[in-house]
């Protein structure tokens, strides 16, 4: 069974490489979407014929307790490896807690089946060698996804083997007792989230890629425990990086500023003889922003950018709680 | 298999959950004096824990009534939220090439779709308890992050992050993140998607579609809005 993952993860690998070739790269990120997309749906697919439909029947008839106690038993073995790479990501503390909950665990919680480390206020980190990896510097490089396994990167793809080789379960004998044990820890994480599947179907545009994006960004934020980046760089500020918003604020009232020109040379058109501002006050809203607004326009060729906007405070917000209210649906959902 | 997926998707309802809660008190008219004079993080604690506490408590809610949590949702979280930002950031480069009109229409289907989304999540609350961690920026800034997980019988806690501006109507939510992913950044892909293969109005007409659709799912109980 596990040689024969192990072989699969590398044909993929290869098959990655193969298919890089006459991948047409649209997105940086992800040069190998023609692929990822098939293996995607196929593992959709198996999903949907075997492994969702088991799990609903597991988490139908096996009481609650059993289902935990299961859980809790492959994520004591899980712990094992945390530990190593805790300590291989020079993070002690956090390896030598997971030590402590392995041998808590192992010993009064019967074998991993109760999680009293938990309770005990030793809590759970799940670290990986892919995350290890990252914590040394390699790069994620691009998004692969594997047949069953589903998302990675494929610096994670190089680390997953040996992920796999360190599980404790992989060298359980006898191997049928091994083969059973690896598909209820299946079955069991997948019942674990039945009752959320759906949610991803209702939330995506494109399955795929939401998927895909939120995977890379959560990665990220694994290796660097909860951050966006290298410590240091705040997430905040990256968010910040593209914002738009106070451009688009900008552009609402440079928006007005045009509409309230055109306003005025509408009105100019109709009478011969200029008018006077009062003339074009009802088509616009009154508001201290537009009348400063109006006076740009009359100077300004319609449709042109606002020139160097000074957003005041008081104008800006009196913009934005126009919008606010304006995108308000009248009634209810 | 494809355990990330789901683990996003698990969260995703816990997320909404957790902040789905707590804006009853913020619905009276003298809100936004409240609001204002609230710090962000306590707000967020305080509106994660009504909101933890009512999915909990209601029955109906525990039992699939999707009118009654699409209240819930309507009436304590949306007045935290701030929409229209929301969108501008995930539409990013494209939201400046809109008109004013799509911009609305977007902003007003891209709520639809979440609070749907967040409504379905809803009834999957059963014993998680909440952790804050500390607050990233002071009361004094514009912009902060609070951070906070949530922990379960089994399996890993969840985190969940959010965003908050500070407007003159008290400290608004403008991005969520689950499980380290931030919603607006993982929208960005699929809006510029659809935006690439049909304009402005196509990613507009994509999403009422879905909205449509999520509401004839709903079994009838929702009628949608405008």
């Amino acid at each position: 069974m596990k040689t024969h993952l192990r072989s699969g993860a590398l044909a993929t690998l290869l098959a990655v490489a193969a298919l890089s070739g006459c991948a047409t790269a649209t997105n940086p990120k992800d040069p190998f979407e023609g692929f990822n997309r098939a293996m995607f749906s196929f593992n959709d697919a198996v999903d949907k014929v075997a492994v969702k439909p088991a799990a609903t029947v597991y988490s139908n008839v096996v009481p609650g307790f059993v289902q935990t106690g299961i859980g809790n038993f492959f994520g004591n073995l899980g712990d094992v490896w945390t530990m190593v790479n805790n300590l291989l990501q020079g993070k002690v503390v956090d390896g030598l807690s997971d030590m402590m909950r392995v041998a808590v665990n192992s010993t009064l919680g019967l074998g991993g089946v109760l999680d009293i480390g938990s309770e005990a206020g030793m809590a759970k980190h799940k670290e990986d060698f892919g995350q290890t990896l990252g914590r040394w510097g390699v790069k994620g490089g691009p998004y692969v996804v594997l047949p069953i396994f589903g998302s990675f990167t494929l610096r994670d793809t190089v680390a997953f083997p040996l992920d796999f080789k360190a599980d404790p379960w992989g060298y359980k004998k006898p191997v049928r007792w091994r083969n059973v044990g690896t598909v209820v820890r299946l079955v069991d994480q997948r019942a674990a989230v039945l009752g959320a599947s759906n949610l991803l179907e209702e939330a995506a545009l494109d399955k795929y890629e939401f998927v895909r994006d939120a995977y890379l960004q959560r990665r990220t934020s694994q290796i660097y425990d909860g951050e966006s980046g290298p410590k240091g760089k705040s997430s905040l500020n990256q968010g910040n990086q593209d914002d738009d918003w106070a451009y688009t604020r900008q552009e609402a009232e440079a928006a007005e500023t045009s509409a309230a020109a055109s306003a005025a040379t509408a009105a100019a058109a109709a009478a011969t003889e200029p008018r006077d501002q009062s003339g074009v006050e009802p088509a616009i809203r009154t508001k201290p922003a537009d009348a400063a607004a109006k006076k740009d326009a009359q100077q300004q060729v319609p449709g042109s950018k606002l020139q160097q906007p000074v957003v005041l405070p008081v104008s800006s917000v009196s913009t934005d709680q126009t919008l606010m209210a304006e995108a308000k649906p009248s009634s209810d959902l | 298999m494809n355990k990330f997926k789901q683990l996003f998707a698990i969260a995703l309802s816990t997320a909404s959950l957790a902040f789905a809660g707590g804006a009853m008190a913020q619905s009276a008219p003298a809100a936004p004096a409240q609001a204002a004079a609230e710090a962000p993080d306590v707000l967020v604690k305080r509106i994660s824990l009504e909101v933890l506490n009512a999915a909990k408590a209601d029955k109906e809610i525990q039992a699939g009534n999707q009118r009654r949590v699409l209240d819930l949702v309507e009436a304590k979280i949306l007045p935290h939220v701030d929409f229209q930002r929301m969108t501008a950031l995930a539409a990013g480069r494209f939201w400046r090439q809109a008109t004013p009109e799509q911009q609305t229409q977007l902003a007003n289907e891209f709520r639809t779709l979440l609070v749907f989304t967040y409504s379905g999540a809803l009834t999957q609350v059963k014993d998680q308890q909440l952790e804050f961690k500390p607050m990233r920026g002071t009361v004094a800034d514009n912009e902060v992050e609070v951070r906070s997980q949530v922990v379960q019988a089994r399996g890993e806690p969840i985190q969940l992050g959010y965003r908050l501006e500070k407007l003159p109507s008290g400290w608004k939510i403008y991005d969520i993140n689950v499980l380290g992913a931030w919603l607006v950044e993982t929208y960005k892909g699929n809006f510029a998607a659809e935006i690439g293969k049909s304009g402005v109005d196509g990613l507009i007409k994509v999403l009422a579609e879905k909205n449509k659709k999520l509401a004839a799912n709903a079994g009838g109980k929702v009628a949608k809005s405008s």
